[in-house]
């Protein structure tokens, strides 16, 4: 098996964007991306891209096909891939599995959504098909509720607040700030979170991340090539993924994130490296409680102590293990295909030393965990600096 | 959601909470599965019926609603522990968040679920309520 590396990443800027389409979304990403590498294109041999609902929400399918002839890379093979939010995660490991196995020699990954075409409601019904339509959706679960089924017994078991599940939008949204594609580079206060619109409690509108238009690509090489052919490769050491129950109830816990923990052991396992050695991680924080869970079970912090460490500020920047310094899904955005990419995107930039304003200093390894559903599929990636 | 045969061939689980049990484990599913994942070929799957009494595991009120069912909001929606042990998702009936309460016993109550649209078809299935 070849070792795989990162020569180029590139995103759109994320947010509500009514003068771009499906396609101008991916083009943008996908010319940054290979800008940064420095290729042609002429070198690309194959093309995935993670891609969660344009059937129900611009009514494409067939997104592959399209989104490689608009690249402008006929006629190489292009494949759709879909993992609900965590396509993109899903369409990297591909990518890594084509080139670890020697089959293609330049793959580019890519991710995109567009929501915003399609009112709030068909936006909602789409999400909806992430989880389980005969037995979650039909009788009346929503995304934001069944993430307020978790927080609730997370809760009533290890005493979280409310409090410490707003401090993580608060933490992600001061992040964003600082990040020029995040859809809300504005901060945001305690109160702010605590005192807005309750979606299904305890969960507010500011627990939620957003409905956004946005694409994300990166350029797959070998990494023996890799370091001919660019001055700071990324090698990826790590790609693994785990799969759940699609309905969260059942699970034997709704504490716990079973594929997280299957996909993150792995990924230590195959780096051969532990938690405490990651400088900088992008987690999957589609509500504030995900990304409690998320640092509890790739095994930052013990089970019921993510919320307190949060509110404690360890997951800042500068502190213990800074957690998501691109903004994360609530305060970058929340493209869902495009998710996935956009972390590998940020993890890259920290590692190069690129993330300006909100740089991590002398970042060496960097992790990502994508979530599809609620937790029914987990990719986690981890990053290093070649 | 609208074509009758998905209502139609889930009659039983969703009018008369029936489930099924895995012979060789003795593991108990809602809904129905063909297949058990512990054992695989060597399971054995026959029907159960379940009571229809179990205790509210988690819940929430949820004021944002899908398609259908924007006219019944704030509603309760609840993971149900039933008392042979398997969970499922349901609404909690006569329940709001400041009466509701993790361990709370309930049983099972037929009633209509949802409409697809004004001349659409009406589905029915289980909620819950509370007992004493």
């Amino acid at each position: 098996m070849r070792k795989v590396a990162i020569v180029g990443v590139g995103m759109s800027k994320f947010g509500e964007d009514w003068g771009r389409g499906f396609r101008d979304l991916i083009i943008d990403a996908g010319r940054r991306a290979l800008e940064d590498s420095n290729l042609q294109g002429a070198e690309i041999d194959a093309m995935y891209c993670g891609t969660m609902a344009p059937g129900p929400l611009i009514g494409q399918e067939h997104a592959g096909a399209l989104l490689v002839d608009w690249m402008g890379l006929n006629p190489i093979p292009s494949t759709r891939v879909e993992a609900a939010c965590a396509s993109g995660g899903v369409a990297l490991r591909q990518g890594f599995l084509a080139i670890a196995s020697g089959f293609h020699d330049c793959v580019v990954v890519g991710g995109v959504e567009k929501m915003t075409d399609v009112p709030g409601p068909d936006v909602v019904s789409a999400l909806g098909g992430a989880g389980d339509q005969e037995w979650e959706l039909f009788p009346g679960a929503t995304f934001p509720a069944i993430y307020a089924l978790m927080a609730r017994r997370h809760m009533k078991d290890y005493g979280t607040t409310r409090e410490q599940m707003a401090s993580v939008s608060v933490k992600n949204h001061k992040n964003a700030a600082h990040n020029k594609y995040a859809q809300f580079q504005k901060e945001i206060t305690l109160e702010t979170v605590l005192n807005s619109k309750m979606v299904a409690s305890p969960l507010t509108v500011f627990d939620c991340s957003p409905v956004t238009d946005g694409a994300a690509a990166l350029v797959l090489m070998p990494l023996e090539k890799a370091k001919k052919h660019c001055e700071q490769p990324i090698e990826i050491l790590a790609s693994t993924q785990a799969s759940d129950t699609l309905a969260l109830h059942n699970r034997k816990s709704l504490t716990e994130l079973n594929a997280t923990k299957v996909a993150s052991k792995k990924a230590f396992e195959v780096a051969g490296i532990k938690p405490k050695d990651i400088d900088v991680a992008e987690v999957h924080d589609c509500f504030s409680i995900a990304e409690i869970l998320a640092i509890e079970d790739i095994g930052f912090f013990k089970k019921g102590e993510g919320g307190k460490a949060t509110e404690d500020g360890l997951t800042q920047i500068g502190s213990q293990i800074p957690i998501n310094t691109s903004g994360g899904l609530k305060g970058c955005g929340h493209p869902v295909g495009a998710t996935g990419i956009k972390q590998a995107v940020e993890i890259s930039w920290q590692l190069r030393g690129q993330a300006n304003g909100r740089q991590v200093k002398d970042a060496q390894i960097g992790l990502t965990h994508n979530v599809g559903g609620s937790g029914a599929t987990c990719v986690t990636h981890i990053l290093k600096k070649a | 959601m609208s074509n009758i045969a998905i209502t139609w061939r889930r009659i039983p689980e969703r009018y008369g909470l029936v489930g099924s049990e895995c012979g060789t484990c003795k593991e108990k599913f809602f809904p129905m599965r063909k297949l058990c994942p512990t054992c695989r070929r060597k399971g054995k799957m026959e029907k159960l019926q379940f009571c229809g009494q179990g205790e509210i595991f988690s819940f929430s009120e949820v004021n944002s609603a899908p398609g259908g069912l924007e006219n019944t909001t704030p509603y309760i929606l609840a993971i149900i522990k039933l008392k042979e042990g398997p969970m499922l998702t349901a609404q909690v009936v006569e329940a709001c968040e400041a009466d509701t309460k993790i361990g709370d016993k309930v049983e099972m109550i037929f009633r209509n679920i949802r409409r697809d649209d004004p001349e659409g078809l009406l589905h029915y299935g289980y909620k819950f309520r509370k007992i004493a």
